[in-house]
């Protein structure tokens, strides 16, 4: 059991927790995960650590509301509890310094962004964000990202803040005016494609985190598993970032499509219907 | 004196002759209808024996002078004096002998190979006779205990104070830390999900083992003393040398198996297909199958699962219980060969799966949306024993089916988990992932204060024998404790 320190709202659909965690605070670097249970019946998910606190002995999360499980959590508040919270897993980003880095991050994939922003500016690296959303209300996080990158670029899809356009076009843009070492890109999996299609186009060396289905997220059941070069992987324990020009992402999009029908229903039965 | 010298046994010995014993029938087990329990989900398959069966299938027992059954028990339960118990209706006191020994004893009546290992020794084999039933027996007087609610807790000794650190709460590491806990050790399982019992609950289904029953067992060990963490990943959380820092004197390492095998072969990542243990975690671990459950689950109506061994057959017998309208089997080899327990392919049989023995799955055909649709299959026969001895499966040249499914959950066994050797870089491991032990105190070849039982060492073996290895390493990682002070 683990207590919530704090909640926020980002947006209506978008929550950040502080949660206590002080063996996973201390534990975590950038990239780690943790699998979160909310109730008896509950799913396990995995949600990438956004921030930890080691004094506080606290980790933050940043959960979009989409199906059953993510709902559960986003309807718990401060001072509830979480029933499971293990981790930190999966392996750690590679951080040195590559000179300069292009972190393109879509929709609550700046959360997990953020450690790899700061790590990557704390190596050394010349840091350019380009934070993307539908429209001005999903942008998150901005000012934190500020602070640790040398530029921050915000596209939305409706021109409602900053340039009008996709991520792609935000680091095409970049890529077209200076030379680019390296590109990270979190966010969800279609984007991560097109980011990836975009930078081999110009052969800059990109890294993608996954986020694929899991179930007991340390090694066991290869729900998670990706082709990655041909090769069979599994995001648990070999990711959850890999080079994405590597990555098969069709076949990502189709896995996580697995389950629609039975998440909508139990979308339908235990939130909609209830309300 | 020993308890096989008592005047109470003599006597029985006596009541009945020998020759008398011998020659009377092995009881049956009662079992539930396979009909019926194709359809219900969490009822278990044998019943149990009644007391009248149990003191009948006990009067079977001649009580040997050497018992050979004793050779054939990886954690040497005392057989015959179990069993006498039992014949004079004291099933309490049988309880208590099975104790002494085994921290599982309800659940190594019920899912151990008795048939390969105390059962297979019987001297009732080498006279042409069927053995006695130990395994009903050991379930029978495991769960009267249970059931009467006079539950006895083992004797304990003294606290030592002495930390001892276990990772992970399978089979394995339960029964280290009840023989430690016994001998005054303060005793800490950290386990990494969010319940207790490791395969016991996440792997075998509860028609073969309820959860209730390995429950019982964990509490009787937190009665004893033993303290258990959940979700705590040693390697991940916390990492081995954290642990020694916090004065841990011993690390038994039990993590247990680790990422499934796939067989590499086209259009298996397609959705519907996955492995045993995702399959039986889903179901079992988190209650997938119940509507109350988040968790989703496909309930195929065509399943295939391909492999022959026990787990096969778990995961077959729980698509039936899900819906599935046709439940195979695919195994590459013939029956002969096949690794699962005789009691398992019978029981699978009669519950209406099918068998395709001498098949080999070669590519998976999905649809649009990428679901799997077919299998395509080579057809197989037997060519020369390999090296493990059985025949070894040949494909029949140009010769393949076609199948329908909806649903297909390869069986084809696991890798060692690889958090802790991927965290502890000192550690050796073997080309397969497998810590290297020596095999007689199961202590580390490379660092002493790790000794290590069950799938992490054997990549893959049964109950019984990580639970051997559970008190194999507790008896030599006490003596190690001991010899340093």
């Amino acid at each position: 059991m683990n207590k919530i320190i704090s909640k926020e709202y980002f947006s209506d659909r978008v929550a950040k927790f502080v949660v206590e965690a002080p063996l996973i605070a201390k534990a975590r670097k950038a990239g780690h995960f943790v699998m979160v249970r909310v109730g008896e019946k509950g799913e396990r998910i995995p949600l990438t650590i956004a921030d930890a606190d080691v004094e506080r002995g606290t980790i933050t999360l940043v959960v979009q509301r989409m199906g059953v499980s993510s709902t559960k959590l986003c309807e718990l508040e401060a001072g509830d509890y979480i029933t499971d919270l293990v981790g930190p897993l999966g392996q750690a980003t590679h951080i040195e310094n590559f000179g300069t880095v292009v972190c393109a991050c879509g929709g609550v994939g700046t959360a997990p962004m953020l450690p790899i922003v700061t790590a990557m500016k704390k190596a050394g690296n010349k840091v350019i964000t380009v934070l993307a959303a539908r429209t001005k209300d999903l942008i998150i996080l901005e000012e934190q990202i500020r602070e640790h990158s040398d530029e921050v670029i915000v596209m939305t899809d409706d021109g409602s803040y900053g340039t009008k356009g996709l991520v792609t076009h935000g680091v095409e843009a970049v890529i077209n005016r200076e030379k680019v070492d390296m590109c990270v890109t979190i966010g969800p999996a279609i984007m991560m494609k097109f980011v990836s299609q975009l930078t081999k186009k110009y052969e800059v060396p990109t890294v993608a985190s996954l986020n694929t289905i899991m179930v007991d997220g340390t090694g066991m059941c290869g729900a998670c598993r990706v082709t990655v070069g041909g090769k069979t992987k599994f995001v648990c324990v070999d990711g959850p970032e890999f080079d994405a020009h590597q990555v098969d992402f069709d076949e990502m999009l189709m896995r996580l499509g697995g389950y629609k029908e039975q998440e909508q229903e139990e979308m339908e039965r235990k939130i909609l219907h209830k309300s | 004196m020993k308890r096989r010298d008592e005047q109470w046994r003599v006597d029985l010995r006596a009541a009945i002759k020998a020759k008398d014993r011998t020659s009377r029938q092995r009881v049956q087990m009662p079992e539930l209808d396979g009909e019926y329990r194709s359809k219900v989900r969490n009822e278990e398959v044998n019943l149990g024996l009644t007391p009248e069966l149990a003191m009948q299938e006990a009067q079977r027992c001649i009580d040997c002078a050497n018992p050979s059954c004793m050779q054939g028990c990886p954690v040497n339960i005392q057989i015959p004096d179990f069993i006498k118990k039992i014949e004079v209706g004291e099933f309490l006191e049988a309880a208590k002998i099975l104790k002494e020994t085994s921290a599982l004893p309800a659940v190594c009546g019920r899912v151990c190979p008795q048939e390969r290992q105390c059962e297979a020794q019987c001297i009732h084999v080498k006279m042409n006779k069927e053995p006695v039933a130990i395994g009903y027996l050991e379930r029978f007087a495991a769960d009267y205990e249970r059931e009467s609610g006079q539950i006895s807790v083992p004797e304990v000794a003294p606290p030592n104070g002495i930390k001892i650190a276990v990772v992970g709460s399978g089979p394995a590491g339960l029964s280290f830390a009840g023989d430690m806990v016994k001998l005054g050790y303060d005793v800490q399982v950290f386990e990494a999900l969010h319940e207790i019992g490791g395969v016991l609950k996440y792997g075998i289904p509860e028609f073969r083992l309820p959860n209730k029953i390995v429950d019982v067992e964990i509490d009787n060990l937190r009665a004893m003393g033993v303290k258990f963490m959940t979700n705590c990943i040693i390697g991940k959380t916390l990492t081995i040398k954290q642990l020694e820092e916090e004065g841990y004197q011993g690390i038994f390492v039990a993590s247990g198996a680790g990422l499934p095998r796939f067989m590499n072969i086209k259009g298996e990542n397609l959705v519907g297909i996955m492995s045993s243990n995702e399959y039986l975690t889903r179901v079992n671990l988190m209650d997938a199958a119940n509507p109350e459950a988040d968790t989703p689950v496909y309930k195929g109506k065509k399943v295939a699962v391909i492999g022959g061994g026990n787990t096969a057959m778990d995961s077959v017998r729980t698509a039936r219980r899900l819906g599935a309208e046709k439940a195979m089997i695919v195994y590459r080899r013939s029956e002969e060969e096949m690794p699962a327990r005789r009691e398992e392919v019978h029981h699978a049989k009669s519950e209406g799966i099918d068998f395709l023995t001498l098949h080999n799955p070669i590519e998976y055909i999905g649809n649009d949306k990428g679901r799997v649709t077919h299998m395509v299959l080579q057809v197989m026969e037997l060519g020369e024993p390999d090296a493990s001895g059985r025949r070894s499966p040949v494909p029949v040249l140009g010769k393949t089916v076609t199948i329908e499914v909806d649903e297909v959950i390869v069986s084809v066994g696991v890798s060692p988990n690889p958090l802790i050797s991927q965290s502890t870089p000192e550690l050796e491991v073997s080309k397969w992932g497998t810590l290297v032990v020596d095999q007689e105190t199961m202590q580390s070849t490379s660092m002493p204060i790790i000794f290590a039982g069950g799938d992490i060492v054997r990549g893959g073996a049964t109950v019984i024998l990580a639970m051997g290895d559970g008190r194999r390493a507790a008896a030599a990682m006490d003596e190690w404790i001991k010899s340093k002070s």
